[in-house]
Formats: structure tokens, sequence, C-alpha cells
């Protein structure tokens, strides 16, 4: 088995699967019609990405696995998505605020991987940037919105800003893993994409007449399986029904 | 506007074209645009779709009613999704698209366009009950992945819009 590659899908995988879980929370608890509609959509849309993904990780790995094996039945430290894709929907602001933050790398990072000597993961990188488009502008909509809005929501979008920023600069650290398949020709040199990254984050944010954090103590550790201690209440509601009635199918 | 070269058996095009999207039932899936090939070799039938969306969940649905429908016709079948070339509102026929209009749901405008109507800059987005196009953004996102949610202010009726993917 291509272990470095098949991390490496996972790497990508576990991003969306991680983020599309929690935004799939809201299901029937979005604010309104309307943004509940538009949460699970995008939940959906990068569930669909995960299968492409998944499928390609189970041929890879070829040990009899399938898809869904490899999305529900792996341990915490075997999910390598980063920090942010984790954190809670504490409330609609850290929602939008996590969204957005995940969607302007996340675009820059499909756009690059589409280069990819790769073919499966250029064609799904292709297939993902017409959905994560939309996702950008959703959610820098909001921004602006929650920002340029009352003196309630700048207050609280402004704080789920500045408290996510710290799960910022783990988009652009390089793993093992991505280092060998950069030799590959296969991954993306992550770290070039930090300057238009800010760029354009910090336009969005101006916008919104919102400050841009200057912090710079930032985590890290979800791309090596250490995750925060949101990690595994996510994954016990992820997992649950695979692990209560295993092989169950609907 | 991409256009791709479609290998289709002339035998099969009738059998494909009864089947349609599920959640857009007046839309066959060959004016959908989501079969790139589909040829007979050795009695069997290999067809090849391309998902909307990648999380589309009438993709599952769709590839079993062309196994079934191909089934009746006396073929068997193997079914592959294939996501290069990815799919575009453009292959959408003009036909499937004056299916979409008459359904309720509006047709994916060209991607400038979309974008001023999905951003609320212009109203442009033609109401699909009076045809104003006096009419306002209400979601970006729909029933389904592929729409969004407009209203008119005219006759006040709410209605899809089929977002442009390109």
């Amino acid at each position: 088995m291509k272990e470095n590659l098949y991390n490496y899908i996972l790497q990508i995988a576990d991003n969306s699967l991680i983020l599309g879980q929690r935004m799939g929370e809201l299901c029937g608890h979005g604010p309104s019609l309307e943004t509940d509609i538009a949460c699970t959509n995008i939940s959906l849309d990068l569930f669909g990405q995960v299968r492409s993904y998944y499928q390609y990780a189970a041929k890879i790995a070829a040990d009899g696995r399938t898809e869904d094996d490899i999305a529900m039945l792996r341990k915490e430290r075997d999910y390598l998505n980063i920090l942010l894709v984790e954190q809670p929907n504490t409330d609609f602001g850290y929602t939008m605020a996590r969204q957005f933050l995940f969607d302007v790398y996340h675009l820059l990072f499909l756009k690059e991987l589409e280069k990819s000597k790769d073919l499966i993961l250029s064609a799904i990188a292709t297939k993902s940037i017409k959905e994560v488009t939309y996702h950008q502008r959703f959610s820098s909509d909001w921004i602006k919105r929650l920002g340029d809005g009352t003196e309630e929501s700048h207050e609280r979008i402004q704080n789920a800003i500045n408290d996510l920023w710290t799960y910022t600069d783990e988009l652009f650290r390089l793993s093992e893993v991505d280092e060998e398949m950069l030799e590959e020709g296969v991954a993306v040199d992550i770290s070039k994409l930090k300057n238009g990254y800010y760029q354009k984050v910090s336009d969005v944010l101006e916008e919104a007449t919102l400050t841009v954090p200057e912090s710079k103590y930032f985590q890290k550790g979800g791309k090596q399986g250490i995750h925060t201690e949101h990690m595994g209440y996510l994954l016990a509601d992820l997992q649950y029904m695979q692990r209560a009635y295993p092989n169950m199918e609907w | 506007m991409t256009i791709t070269e479609q290998h289709i058996d002339k035998l099969l095009i009738p059998i494909l074209e009864q089947v349609s999207d599920p959640e857009i039932p007046v839309l066959s899936i060959m004016d959908m645009g989501v079969v790139r090939s589909a040829i007979i070799e050795n009695g069997v039938a290999k067809i090849e779709i391309t998902p909307t969306y990648s999380g589309c969940p009438a993709m599952d649905v769709i590839g079993d009613d062309i196994k079934k429908a191909l089934k009746e016709a006396g073929y068997e079948s193997e079914i592959d999704l294939i996501l290069s070339p990815a799919w575009t509102t453009d292959w959408i026929t003009p036909k499937g698209r004056k299916a979409l209009e008459n359904y309720g749901i509006a047709a994916p405008l060209e991607a400038e366009a979309d974008k001023d109507a999905l951003l609320g800059n212009k109203k442009i987005v033609k109401c699909t009950n009076c045809g104003s196009t006096n009419t306002r953004l209400v979601s970006q996102f729909g029933s389904t992945a592929c729409k969004a949610q407009f209203q008119c202010n005219d006759c006040q009726e709410p209605f899809d819009y089929f977002k442009c993917l390109k």
C-alpha cells in the first residue's frame, strides 16, 4: 500500500468529513429555515467530496475496508483533520467564522490540488472548486452581514474570529506526509498559500468593519492526530450507529 | 462553452430518455447532461454518468433507474460514475432548460450574471410564474444543493433558481 498517498488523502478528506459533521449538526437547529438548509447543503457538498476521497483511499488501502469503514471506524488519533474544523457550533457567529476561515483556505487549496500529478485528486478538486466557490460566497456574505450589522452581532462575530484565529496557522504547516508527497508532485505546497489567505481574509474582515486579530500564538497538532477536547464528542456522535449496530445500513 | 464529445449509442437514447432525475422528474438524464457515454459491448450496455454535485443523493437512484430501464429493454448493464470532466450547467440541453422553467425552476444564467443574482446585486432572475424580473434572493441555497431560493416581488410566488455551475 502507498502509505503516504493514503495518509495524504485522509489529511484532505478528514477536513471535509469533520466540518460536514459540524454543519450537519445544525439540521433542524439553524437560526432560520433558509440558513438551516444552506448549512446542511454545504454539509452535503462536503460529504459528497469526502466519498470520492475515501473511495480512492479504500482502493489504495486494498485491505477490504470500504469508504464507510474509513469514515466511521477509525480512532480519534487516526483522524488527520486540522483543529479548526472540529471546533463546536458555539453560536451562529462561530459557525460562520469557522466556515469562512476554512472556505478561504479550501478554495485556495483546491485550485492548487487541481494541478496535482495525481489525476484522481485533480478530478475531485475540479469538481469541488465549483461547490466551494458557493460556500465561500455564503460564509463571506454572513461575515459582512454580522460584522456590519448590530452592535451585538458585531461583537459576537468579532469574538468568534478572535477565538478561532489561533487555529489558522496550522492550515499552512507541512506535515511529514505533505513533504513526501510534495516531492512526488502530488501534494500542494500549503506554506505558499499563507499570504494569499491572510490577504483575502483581511479584505473581507475589513469590509465587515471587523478587526484582524494580531495574536501570534497558534495551535497545531490535528494533522498528527492530536486533537482538541471537542473531537471525542464529535466522533461519539458520528460513530454511534456503526459502533452500536455494526455494519448497519439504511 | 465546453463541449465534450459524448459517445452515445443511438439504440440506447430512447431508453435513457425515459430516466429522469428523481428530484426534478420533468428532466430526463439526457437533457440534464449527466450521461457522458453509453455504448453496447458484447450485449452489455456500458453507461458512464457524472454527478451534478458531489453530494447529490439522486446519483445512486439514477444509477439504479438506468439499470432498471435497460433491463426492461433487454440489456444487462454496467454503470460507472466518472468525475472528470466535471459536470457544468452548460450541459443542460435547450429542451431541458425549457422543461425546468415549465416545472417552476428558473434555468441557470451565465456565470457573471449568476454571481450578480446570488449576491442580490441585480434583479435579473425571471419569475417562473409571472415572468417578472422584479424578484429577490431569499437564500443562496434552496431545496437541493443545486438550487437557490427566490421570491417574486410582483406575484409573490416563491421559486427555485438552478445555480450556474461552470
